[in-house]
Order: C-alpha cells, then structure tokens, then sequence
C-alpha cells in the first residue's frame, strides 16, 4: 500500500510541476479571494480579527479547485479505470493523492499565512508558532484527506463540478471550524490564549484519523463500478 | 494448449440490465481472437468481464486460472484493458508514463525500457509529452504501458479506431509480435477487414450471447 501510495503521490506532483496549475491558477485565485474579502470588510480592526477565519475560507475555496484537478487527471484519458483494471490497490491510490494533495495545500496556506499578515496586518508572535504548526498541519492533512474521498466519490459522476462543493463543504465545517479557533488562539486574535487552541487541534486530530480509516477503507468500493 | 480463457453460460449485469447472457468462450494461449458484433451485443462488456471490471453473476469464468466468482483482484493484475481511452497521463511524459505503470507491478528499469523498445518508442519519443502524440503513437504508448505491466492477456476495444492507415499497420504488427512473445489477446472490432486479417478465430457477439464464427 505504501509503495503504491509512494508511485500516485510522486506522478501527480510531477503532473504539477510540469502544468503548473497551482502556481499559475490556484495560488493567484487565492489571493484575489484574499484581496476581495480586504475589500469587503473594508475597516482594519475588523480584517484583523477575522483574519484567520479568512485564511481557511480562501482555503477551502482552492481546495475545490485542487480536487477537481486532482481527479481530472485521472478520467481525462480514463486512468481512473486503468488503475482499477491493473488491481492498483485503492488503499494506496487514496493515500497517495491525499499526500500529493496535503503537499500542494501545504504551499497555499504559506501564501495566504502569509498575505494575511501583509495585507490583514494579523499579528504573528512566537509563543503561538508551534500551535500554530499542529494547526495548519493536521488541518491540512484532514483537507486532503477527506478532499480526495469526496473527490474520488464525484469523479464518476455526471456534474461532478457543481456536486462536489456541495458535498465537500458541509463535511469539512468542522475543519473551518476547529482551524479558525485554533489559529486564532496561536495568532492572539481578539485576545486569545494559545492554551485555549489546543483543544481546536485535538478536533482536527479525531477528524484526520476518522477519514484517514474511513477514507482508506472506503475509496475501493468508492471508485469501483 | 494452454487455456487462458474459460468461460462457461457465464451471466453479467450492469445495474440492473443483462449484458451478457449466457457466454461460452474458449482462448488458448498466444490467440488472436476477434469479437464481431453490432453496438451494444455485448462486446465491450465481455472484454470488461474478462478483466475482472464486470462482476460475474452465474455461470463460470476462469482467466488465466483465476476464478471470476473468487479472485477477481487476481485476473486484474495479470490482464490489461485498453478501451476507448488510453489510460494515459497527458503532462508526462512517454518514458514517465510507460514507467508508471510499470512500477504498479514493480518493473525494473530494464523492463520498462525493453518495453518501449519493443513499441518503437525508446528514441525520438521518449521525451515528448502525451499530449504532443499523435492517436496512433498515443496507442503505441498505451500498449507499451501494457507490456511494462506484463499484462498476459491483452483485451483491446476497437484498437484501430482513430489511427490513419501507417497507425493501423504498426499497430497490428505490434499485436502480432506480442503474440509471439507470449501473449494471448482478444480484440472487440467493427472492422472485419482489418481485424479479420490479424486473429486467429472470429466469435459473434449477439444479444449477450457468443457464437463461433468462420474467418
């Protein structure tokens, strides 16, 4: 499972670095998803407080996008059907498109960490830095995780690009949820503690072991006819 | 000789519509054997039957001595399908794709490379992206993906669909070689002229049923 894991993660990240969708598409709609909520709450006080709120909204919000290509690759020439036809297992065809998913994702929530303290003025204190790591990692792990089980369930679907959002983002509220509280408690947002983020991340830690199993589990019979 | 597949009154379902009704088919190893029939006979799903992508409902199906009802993981690994769609990866390239599927079975460099050798593709067009191949060269790849996995059992559905006159002939050169080296391959076609011309056996597919036909 591991190796197999190890061969999709490896191909899909080379089918990016070679499309370059993230870097050219993703990340700028992104941070014109950054720069329009800027706009929209157009006072300082309030985008700084609501800043982490919006970093994991412009997250979920590429994190359709990434998805749907993710999967696009697979069924454009019918390798979806392939792997399945050459007994790949699915075990490692779910965990290697979460890694390879997990580690694009990873490169945008630099960014919009990132922009949001450019353009949001969100403070950044060291005190929080290691909350703030867990955070985003296993909040980025429960993301692909639970995006590449979705993603697999749409991929054979007619309509998959609108059906997708609607199944994904009420599953992953919790995520939007616990990931907010917790970077808020690492950031010192609206006078958060860091102590009071840990729990956030304890959260996000049940959500990454119930779709790590469940995904892994549940992908084979998912993509089979 | 050899059976690499028995089939016997085997029935099929898609959802809940019978594909196949009752087939008898026999393929002896290093066989060309053509499927002949109008659309929706049952052709393609005989060929997915046969690649353990179609659940056996009633009878009995043994492919290269794995038993459908059981062990259908077990056919999978070991026969390669090549449908309307090439299974092929357009951002990679062709040594990258042939090696990819290679490495599903744990093929060596060595492997790999032989493979592509074997299908002309180890020089000018090792490089170059799939999506800047031509049907016929993209067909090529497909099959040397095919060799790579060290499928046994070739299952080719409408193989010469979309390649010009030069693609038809390579690609049916490349069929025979390939039964030479050992495989066994079943091809589903319209065109009895061409296909007719590379099998070894004709069978009719009507209605969800086989019927062995003269070339």
């Amino acid at each position: 499972m591991l190796r197999v894991a190890r061969l999709i993660a490896a191909k899909d990240l080379r089918i990016e670095l070679r499309s370059r969708v993230v870097t050219n598409q993703v990340l700028p709609f992104a941070a014109i998803v950054m720069v329009m909520f800027a706009f929209a709450f157009n006072t300082d006080s309030v985008v700084q407080k609501v800043a982490p709120g919006l970093v994991w909204l412009a997250t979920l919000f590429s994190l359709l996008t990434l998805v749907q290509r993710s999967f696009a690759v697979e069924t454009a020439d019918g390798a979806t059907d392939a792997l399945r036809g050459a007994g790949v297992d699915p075990a490692g065809i779910f965990l290697g498109k979460a890694i390879a998913l997990a580690a694009q994702l990873a490169v945008l929530e630099l960014v919009l960490l990132f922009t949001a303290v450019v353009l949001y003025s969100a403070e950044f204190r060291l005190s929080g830095l290691v909350l703030l790591v867990t955070t985003f990692v296993a909040a980025t792990c429960g993301l692909a995780l639970v995006g590449t089980l979705y993603g697999g369930l749409a991929a054979g679907v007619r309509g998959r690009e609108t059906l997708l959002p609607l199944l994904l983002l009420p599953v992953v509220a919790p995520v939007l949820i616990g990931a907010t509280r917790a970077t808020e408690a690492a950031l010192g947002t609206g006078g958060a503690v860091v102590a009071d983020g840990w729990s956030w991340v304890g959260l996000l830690t049940v959500f990454v072991a119930l779709f790590g199993v469940g995904g892994t589990l549940a992908f084979g019979p998912l993509i089979e006819e | 000789m050899e059976t690499v597949v028995h089939l016997s009154n085997a029935v099929a379902v898609l959802g809940r519509f019978p594909v196949l009704a009752g087939v008898d088919l026999e393929v002896a190893k290093g066989e060309i054997v053509l499927l002949q029939g109008p659309n929706g006979a049952g052709k393609t799903s005989l060929l997915r039957l046969c690649a353990g992508l179609l659940p056996l409902v009633r009878g009995e199906a043994i492919v290269l001595g794995c038993d459908l009802m059981t062990d259908r993981d077990g056919v999978r690994k070991r026969v390669g399908l090549l449908g309307h769609a090439n299974g092929l990866y357009a951002d990679l390239t062709v040594t990258e794709n042939v090696r990819f599927w290679g490495s599903t079975v744990g093929a060596s460099v060595a492997e790999v490379d032989a493979a592509m050798q074997r299908m002309g593709l180890a020089k000018r067009l090792a490089k170059v992206p799939v999506n800047r191949l031509s049907a016929g060269q993209r067909r090529r790849t497909a099959l040397a993906c095919l060799v790579a996995r060290r499928a046994e059992l070739w299952l080719l559905d409408e193989p010469h669909a979309g390649l010009d006159a030069n693609g038809r002939d390579e690609l049916d050169t490349t069929l025979r070689e390939a039964t030479n080296a050992g495989a066994t391959i079943i091809v589903a076609s319209h065109e009895l002229e061409r296909a007719g011309a590379l099998a070894t056996r004709l069978v009719e597919v009507v209605g969800g049923q086989t019927r062995e036909r003269s070339l």
